[in-house]
């Protein structure tokens, strides 16, 4: 025992650990960071840079096996899963620290955003923050694709396509994306390097940026309505109240930050063990023109505004949306540093919080299961519900399925969602309403003339009709 | 800012010192030692950002590489006329313009082909106009379709239905010796509408 205080006191006083010591022991914060309640406002950036810490070591793990080469990635993948110790659960560990770190990004930048906590003399902290926010999403796009499934590539093309609308430069963009015209030999080796030495070290520089910056300019207190950012003298009078009522960060505000960071970690830990590695899918072939693209679920929301927002937004939120959304956070300190801190007297920046986390939230449920998909497996309805229809309805069940009808119509429970159920169709129109909307279209319906014979329309007709038949009210009565 | 205070501190601080060690401050001595000073600062910063930008350098250009390739056109045969019954859509695939040797999968890019007639072609890319998904031919529906917002086209790539705001991109084919040949295009760049 006493050897190792020797070992530890040489060690401090060779490495010089006194003013580390004396950092943590005599670092101040707030008096309400580290003995109120207020102190978990405070928590997330901390969990932030341990994640990411995380991420560098299951990330460092996971290359030990992973072969950035486009023939030979995805099995790499397959062996790490089934044949690595502990491969699985590592893929898990990463896939689910990546959710958790876009998660806690958005979460922490709303803290700051909703305390004022940007405003002056803090700017630079947001600045950086938005840098590491772009950086973090950087990550988990890069990320997504290294998983060479069909996903990741489909994905990629979606990315690319989406930079070749930027006007004039558009398709350079796509040939850096792509590394290429196409996805091809160059694209895996481009988002590899990318993904695991560039965008890590810039995100470790900036980090540190970013923390000193939250040492030099002090945590900011928690805010009160009605005190307007002085320029003057809030430098003057935060030093004050932090040096005579504050606490010291160690313990004070660290154990709260620990808790939480446990709480993040045995989550991420749980959701491993309990889902294992995401993928791959199928594998990565451009030619399988089959593959129904499926993002992760924090590029959900973009997937399902891009659906949902009117056709003649495109431009505007595939293009102009992500470029001046990036200029805009970058200058939300600059155009708003004075002024109002607390959340109640801005009840602007609480709606956008809001509204935003609201949006998200609805979009990503939307885009788990979308309904604008066309239902490509559907089945034909069963023999026996077809059992008493006439011999024409019945043709006309087969072409419904055949011509693809179902794709985006549900009949007598068989069928894709895209478009409304035509189960009581017949009982709204008329026959030549219905053969009008089949053979013109009508909204996001094609126009079938050319497409269907006159013979083929007809049994639609008596299908539709014998399917309505079996569900109108007046017949129930009857019977 | 800080830098000029700094100076003007040390400065004063040698003058000090001088005075102390020969009893005579001279403001000339001072200026010259703060010249050189700024001179040695200048020259420290200048080599360092010179070589940074020039250690940087090449990872720039070999990130912009892919900008200056221009692959000429390159034909690729994907069949026999005779594979391909008139009127028929059918997938087809080819390599890349030049695939490199460990490309595996990823060389591998399809289009649809259809015959219109006996002597003509069309072959259109697999990629949606509207954020680049994989379309798909349904024969029964005789149309093609995508499988992310619900686009679709009809047999000669117009748009039927859904957010694709322009036709399908098309392949330049010939016929050559009996064989039909489609040019590689790669992920097709989206045109201003209209």
């Amino acid at each position: 025992m006493k050897t190792l205080r020797r070992m530890g006191n040489w060690l401090y006083d060779r490495a010089g650990l006194a003013p580390l010591h004396r950092f943590l022991h005599e670092h101040k914060v707030p008096p309400e960071v580290g003995r109120s309640r207020k102190g978990w406002y405070y928590v997330f950036g901390q969990a932030l840079v341990f994640v990411f810490l995380a991420q560098v070591i299951t990330g460092a793990a996971l290359a030990l096996h992973y072969i950035p080469a486009p023939d030979h990635a995805w099995d790499s993948l397959n062996y790490l899963n089934t044949e690595v110790f502990w491969g699985g659960f590592v893929r898990g560990l990463h896939f689910f620290g990546a959710s958790a770190m876009v998660l806690l990004v958005f979460v922490h930048m709303s803290r700051v955003f909703l305390t004022g906590s940007y405003k002056f003399p803090r700017e630079l902290n947001w600045i950086s923050g938005v840098v590491l926010l772009l950086l973090t999403l950087a990550m988990a796009f890069t990320g997504q694709l290294l998983r060479w499934d069909e996903d990741g590539i489909s994905t990629v093309a979606v990315a690319a396509t989406m930079a070749g609308r930027v006007p004039v430069i558009g398709s350079h963009l796509m040939e850096l994306i792509m590394a290429g015209e196409s996805i091809g030999g160059a694209t895996l080796s481009r988002f590899f390097a990318l993904h695991v030495i560039v965008l890590p070290l810039l995100i470790f520089a900036v980090i540190g940026f970013h923390l000193f910056l939250v040492v030099r300019n002090g945590i900011s207190e928690p805010p009160e309505a009605g005190k307007r950012v002085d320029r003057t003298s809030y430098r003057a009078w935060y030093e004050r109240r932090k040096n005579e009522g504050g606490s010291t960060y160690w313990p004070d505000a660290t154990w709260r930050e620990m808790v939480f960071v446990a709480f993040v970690f045995s989550t991420i830990l749980g959701l491993a063990l309990a889902f294992g590695a995401k993928g791959p899918g199928p594998p990565p072939d451009p030619a399988a023109v089959e593959a129904i693209p499926d993002p992760d679920w924090f590029f959900l929301w973009y997937y399902s505004l891009i659906w949902y927002k009117p056709a003649a937004l495109d431009q505007l939120v595939l293009v102009w949306l992500p470029i001046l959304l990036i200029p805009a956070l970058l200058l939300l300190p600059i155009l708003f540093s004075g002024g109002e801190r607390h959340p109640g007297r801005r009840p602007w920046a609480v709606f956008l919080v809001g509204a935003s986390f609201l949006m998200w939230a609805t979009l990503t449920v939307l885009g788990a299961r979308p309904y604008w998909v066309p239902d490509f497996e559907t089945e034909p309805v069963a023999e026996e519900v077809l059992r008493d229809a006439p011999a024409e309805a019945r043709t006309g069940a087969g072409v419904f399925h055949f011509r693809g009808c179902q794709f985006c119509h549900v009949v007598l429970g068989e069928g894709g969602t895209y478009g409304p159920d035509l189960t009581t169709a017949a009982l709204r129109l008329s026959p030549e309403e219905m053969a009008v909307r089949i053979i013109v279209g009508i909204g996001n319906m094609p126009a079938y003339h050319g497409q269907l014979t006159a013979a083929e329309v007809e049994a639609i007709l008596a299908y539709l009709r014998w399917a309505a038949d079996l569900h109108d009210p007046a017949n129930e009565e009857g019977r | 800012m800080t830098r000029f205070r700094k100076d003007a501190k040390d400065s004063t601080d040698e003058r000090a010192q001088g005075q102390d060690r020969e009893g005579a401050g001279t403001d000339g001595c001072a200026s010259a030692a703060s010249n050189r000073r700024g001179f040695l600062t200048w020259l420290s910063v200048g080599i360092g950002a010179v070589l940074g930008a020039a250690m940087t350098v090449p990872w720039i250009a070999m990130f912009l590489s892919p900008l200056r390739r221009r692959d000429p056109p390159v034909w690729r045969s994907v069949g026999r006329v005779e594979d391909f019954p008139v009127g028929a859509t059918i997938q087809v695939t080819y390599r890349d313009p030049s695939p490199l040797p460990w490309a595996g999968f990823a060389s591998r890019n399809a289009a649809w082909l259809r015959r219109e007639d006996e002597a003509r072609f069309t072959a259109f890319t697999s990629y949606c106009t509207h954020v680049g998904c994989p379309v798909r031919w349904e024969p029964g529906a005789q149309l093609f379709m995508c499988p992310c917002h619900g686009g679709a086209f009809y047999p000669n790539g117009a748009v039927a239905a859904g957010p694709p705001p322009r036709p399908l991109d098309e392949h330049p084919v010939r016929v050559r010796d009996g064989a039909v040949e489609v040019q590689a295009i790669g992920v097709p760049v989206p045109r201003e509408e209209g």
